[in-house]
Parts: C-alpha cells; structure tokens; sequence
C-alpha cells in the first residue's frame, strides 16, 4: 500500500513540471507589458529598463522558465510584480478560505446529493422520481454565480438574515457553499440514482430482501456499499473542480481565496500570481485524486488486494488503470 | 434524411439500434427533449430576425426610461441606462448558442481526431497522446479556459477557442474509449483483411460504429460550455459589455442588484434555459442509446 501511494506521489511530479512548463510559457504570451502597467504612463524609458532588469524580464525566456522551475522545486512560486510579496505566502494564507469553501461545499453535496439519488432510485419511474430528476437537472443548468446573486437578492437583500460578501465567519459561507453546490449535487444525485438501480436489481439484494432484513438495511448496508465506487468517483472529481471553479464564487462573495488572487492576477498582469494559483491548484488537484483512489482501497477489498499485489509484482500498469476498469462499471 | 425520418415513424423496429435515424425516433418521442429542442430553435430564429420583431433596437439609450421595471411596453424591463431588456436578450442570444455550439465544436473536431488516432494506434503514440492529455486535465477546464482567454484577450472568437480547447481532452478520452471497443471488433478484422487502408478504416468503418456516444457528449458539451462562456463573460474575460451577452449582462447588472433585481433575474433565467434544452436533449440521446432501456 505505502509502495502504491509512493509510486503515485512520484508519478505526480513529471506531470506536474508540464504543467509549470505549460502554464509559465502561456503567461509569457499574455499581451500587454506588465512593467508599463506597474509604473504607469508617466514612467521614462530608464525605469522601465531598470525595473525590467530588477525583475529579471530581460534574460530570454529558457532562462526565465529554467530558474523558475528550478525556485518551484524550493516550493517558491516568485515574488508578485504589482504587490512584491511572496506568491507562495500569500497562496498559503488564502487556501484555507478556498479549502473551506470547496470542503463544506462537497460536504453539503454529498449528504443531500446521495440521499435524493437513493430515494430516487427506490422509486424508479414514478413520479417523485422524475420530479427530482428534472430538479436536478435544472440545478445542473444553473450557473452558479447566477444562483449566488439570487440568494445574495432574497437571504442579504430582502430578509437581512446573512451577510452578502466578505469571509469573516463561518455564517459568511452559507450562502457561497450553496451557490457552490449546485451542480455538483446535482450531478451526484443523478450518479448515485443509476448506480444504486444498477446495484438495485442484482441478486444479493434479492437475498438481503428474502431473508427478511428491513428495506432500510437492504438499502443502506447491501446495496449503497456496492453501488459506492463509481460515486466517490464522481465526488473527487468535483471535489477537485470546485477548488478550481470557486473562482466565480469567491469573486461574486468577495473571499480573499485563491480564485480572487488569480483573478486579481490576471486583471493586473501579475504573471507569477496567475502562474502560482493554477500550479497550486493542480498539486492539489493531483493530491485529491490520488486521495480518492486510496479511498477506493478502504470502500472496496477487492481493489484494496489489487494495489498491494500491483505494488508487490510491480507490474507494470498504466496509471488510474484500476479506478478505469472499475469506475466504469 | 428525409427518408430515414419517415421510416423511423413507420416501424421504430425495423432500424438498427443505436443509428442516427434509430435515435431521432426516439427523440420525436420525447416530450423533454422535443421542448428542449423547439426552445433552443424558436431563440435561434428569433435572435436572427430580432432586429425585425423588436419594438426597440437593442443598444439605444433612453434615460428617462431606466431601470423600469416589466410592463407593458417594455415586457421585461430596461437596464442601467434604459435599454430594452427583451431587445438585448433576444439579441444576445445569439453569442450564448452560437459561443456554445463553436467552442463544442472546437473541442469535438480535435478532441476526436486525438482520441481516434490514439485509440486506433495504440502505443507510443497513444500513451504520448494521453500522458499529454493528463497535463490539460491536472487543474480543472475552467482554469484552463481562463487562462487560455487571459493570454487571447477578451472578444467572442477568444471565448470559443479558450472554451474550446478547454474541451478537447474529454472528447478525446471517450473517443479513445469508443475506438478500443470499436477495433476489438469482427467487422474491423474483415476490413484489415480485404486490404483496406487505415484511414479508409478509421473513417468508414471505425469512426461510425464508435460515433454515437460522442453525439451525447457533444449535447452535454454544448451545455456546459455555454454555461462555462456566462462565467467567463460574467468575470469581464469573455465577451465584454455593452455587447449584450448574456453574462456580460449580468456582470453590469450586479451592481445594481439590490433596487432592481429584474435585471439580474432575466439573463440568469435565459441562460438556465438554454443550458437545460441542451441538457434535456443529451439525456433523452443517452436513453435512446442504452440498451438497458430499450424497449
């Protein structure tokens, strides 16, 4: 198992110098000189010499990429041009409000995605079954910052109950975890609608009803379990995405997360700002999916023997083979 | 065309299971999706002709009539500096189905070409083709496409091509999945047999039988791009005001969201819409195609 996860942590770093490699050479064709903007109109052609050099703008580009994978590997993501702080400080201090945002989200998600998705399930076909599926359906079609500034009108507007921006407590992130949820539970209920009718009609199931056990325990100790793999499946993918898709929400509720450094990033051309967010993003993104096949492991013994024989024969498997083979079930 | 839809209205049995006219009869059968459908064409049409129906033109500025909320000469209200709402969104319509169908577009030519050629040779080229494909997708699309239009600049030719590439690495998994199951396949065998070359068996033998999950996809894709192009629109990276995109729209009309929620309701509620026709469609598609359903 230890082997396993050591082998995916190293098979993470190639992808992730890509990545570095990508993101920094698509920066370094943004139109429009970062320096003119940081000094202004009025600046003389000297200063903007100087504070080119100061920054290192004018060696050419292989140098620039070179020395800046090269700080990556000390974990540092460069100074910001605009603010001359530490990007990856910075990072640091305002992941915990986008962890926040995607944690409480995906939480939210999974306990009143997965219940509608069973019920649902249970009821096949009839009409509180195809109520919810077209709801949901209408969640999925929802953007999200539209149904953040609906709530922002009705629960901040209109009935004062909840702030409309800002990120001081816990309460100012009821209604972003909201907005930030939509379609996520949306698309987990319907996940966990098809595989639990899958799981539904196997013979296991039969025997659990036969033998007289309770449509509860049926339901939520034989079927939910077997039906589990590909649902975790979707909800590390979300997971993931709402780390990166929390850019719009953060910027409608004004949260000092990741997403709004980037945008602010962009906004001013701040390369180092935008090239640090989508690099953080991805390491973390790599790590949740790595997380999610591990959580694999503990919902099923089956896959659990696969890794550690993988691990053991080091066999030669092309990555994410199991979680294919098996998601798609 | 028009044959195979009447033959698909006269005995639904009789066409092969999965064929294009197979899943237009199911369609036709459907009351979701033929909503869904009518809805995305009626707004098309009506976005073309909306010079011709509209009362007002959609940019002229009356000040005396802004913020005016639904009534009967403006049926869905005026903006910030009294245009006519219903003008600019039967206007706009235009950039949120035509950014979403391009930018699919985009994502389904490459993505397919990709996935095909990866899934058809296998190997090297395959696992270059993929290990390439893992870099786009180690941060989410959206990410992606901002920073794509980040490095474009703002406009709406920028918006499809970052929404576009953003795209490409879905489809071209599940075209490489499709091919994989395609190649194992008899019929393939019998074409390599006879001596066809490989394009001729990648176009008219493979690409046809792996084709219509991709047509699930592209419907799906055509969602959640456009719904990808309101956010990008709406963050002030992608079609920019006062063209009267629909999250552009909505971006102007924030600030003005506390006295007159009108404005920030109607955009929102027409994109839903033609996110949810698209939506509606793909899913009636994908029951079309499941064997499990098949009646």
């Amino acid at each position: 198992m230890a082997r396993y996860i050591g082998k995916r942590l190293l098979q993470m770093i190639p992808i992730l110098i890509v990545v570095a490699i990508l993101i920094f050479s698509l920066m370094s064709f943004v139109p429009g000189d970062p320096v003119q903007i940081m000094l202004g109109d009025n600046a003389t052609p000297e200063q903007i010499m100087e504070t080119r050099a100061s920054l290192g703008l004018d060696k050419p580009f292989i140098s620039r990429l070179g020395s800046y994978l090269a700080d990556l590997a000390r974990l540092d993501f460069g100074k910001s041009y605009t603010q001359g702080t530490a990007v990856g400080a910075e990072l640091m201090a305002r992941f915990p409000k986008t962890l926040t945002l995607a944690f409480f989200s995906i939480i939210f998600t999974i306990v009143i995605g997965i219940p509608i998705g069973i019920q649902c399930a249970i009821n096949a076909n009839k009409l509180s079954d195809k109520v919810w599926m077209f709801l949901t359906m209408l969640g999925n079609s929802m953007p999200g910052f539209w149904l953040a500034l609906l709530l922002v009108i009705l629960f901040s507007v209109k009935l004062g109950w909840l702030p409309s921006s800002g990120d001081s407590g816990l309460n100012y992130f009821i209604l972003p975890v909201i907005a930030n949820s939509i379609g996520s539970l949306a698309d987990i209920a319907r996940q966990t609608r098809s595989s639990m009718l899958e799981v539904i009609r196997s013979d296991y199931v039969v025997t659990a009803r036969s033998k007289g056990l309770s449509e509860r325990d049926v339901i939520w100790k034989h079927a939910l379990p077997n039906a589990l793999i590909p649902i975790i499946t979707v909800c590390g993918s979300r997971f993931g995405f709402m780390l990166g898709g929390t850019v719009i929400i953060e910027s409608v509720f004004s949260i000092a997360g990741i997403g709004t450094y980037m945008v602010n990033g962009i906004n001013s051309r701040d390369y180092p700002i935008v090239q640090g967010s989508i690099i953080y993003i991805a390491f973390i993104f790599a790590f949740i999916m790595l997380l999610t096949d591990l959580i694999y492991a503990y919902v099923d013994p089956r896959i659990k023997a696969q890794y550690i024989s993988a691990g053991s024969k080091s066999k030669k498997r092309e990555r994410g083979g199991i979680r294919k083979s098996y998601g798609k079930e | 065309m028009a044959k195979s839809k009447t033959s698909s209205n006269d005995n639904t049995r009789s066409v092969k299971p999965g064929s294009l006219p197979y899943i237009w009869g199911r369609l036709r059968r459907n009351p979701g999706a033929m909503l869904g459908l009518s809805f995305v064409v009626i707004l098309f049409a009506l976005s073309f002709f909306s010079p011709m129906i509209c009362r007002y033109d959609y940019q002229e500025i009356v000040m005396k009539e802004r913020f005016s909320l639904p009534s009967l000469t403006h049926i869905l209200g005026c903006d910030e500096v009294g245009r006519d709402i219903l003008s600019r969104i039967l206007y706009g319509a235009k950039y949120t189905l035509s950014i979403g169908i391009l930018s699919t577009a985009v994502s389904c030519v490459f993505g397919v070409i990709l996935g095909a050629v990866a899934g058809y040779f296998g190997g090297t080229v395959d696992t270059l083709i993929m290990r390439a494909l893992d870099v786009f997708q180690a941060f989410p699309n959206i990410l992606l496409a901002i920073a794509i239009s980040a490095v474009l600049g703002a406009g709406f030719d920028k918006v499809i091509y970052a929404i576009g590439i953003s795209g490409i690495p879905n489809f071209a998994r599940m075209m490489r999945a499709n091919i994989l199951t395609v190649r194992s396949s008899e019929f393939i065998e019998a074409a390599t047999s006879i001596n066809c070359s490989t394009l001729r068996v990648i176009v008219h033998h493979v690409i046809p039988n792996a084709i219509s999950p991709l047509i699930v996809q592209v419907a799906m894709g055509i969602a959640s791009a456009a719904l990808s192009a309101s956010g990008l629109s709406f963050l002030g990276f992608g079609v920019q005001a006062p063209t009267p995109e629909w999250g552009a729209m909505l971006a102007s009309a924030r600030g003005y969201m506390r006295d007159y929620p009108h404005m920030v309701i109607i955009p929102g509620m027409f994109i839903m819409l033609t996110v949810l026709s698209f939506n509606l469609v793909g899913d009636a598609i994908r029951d079309a195609l499941d064997p499990k359903l098949r009646d």
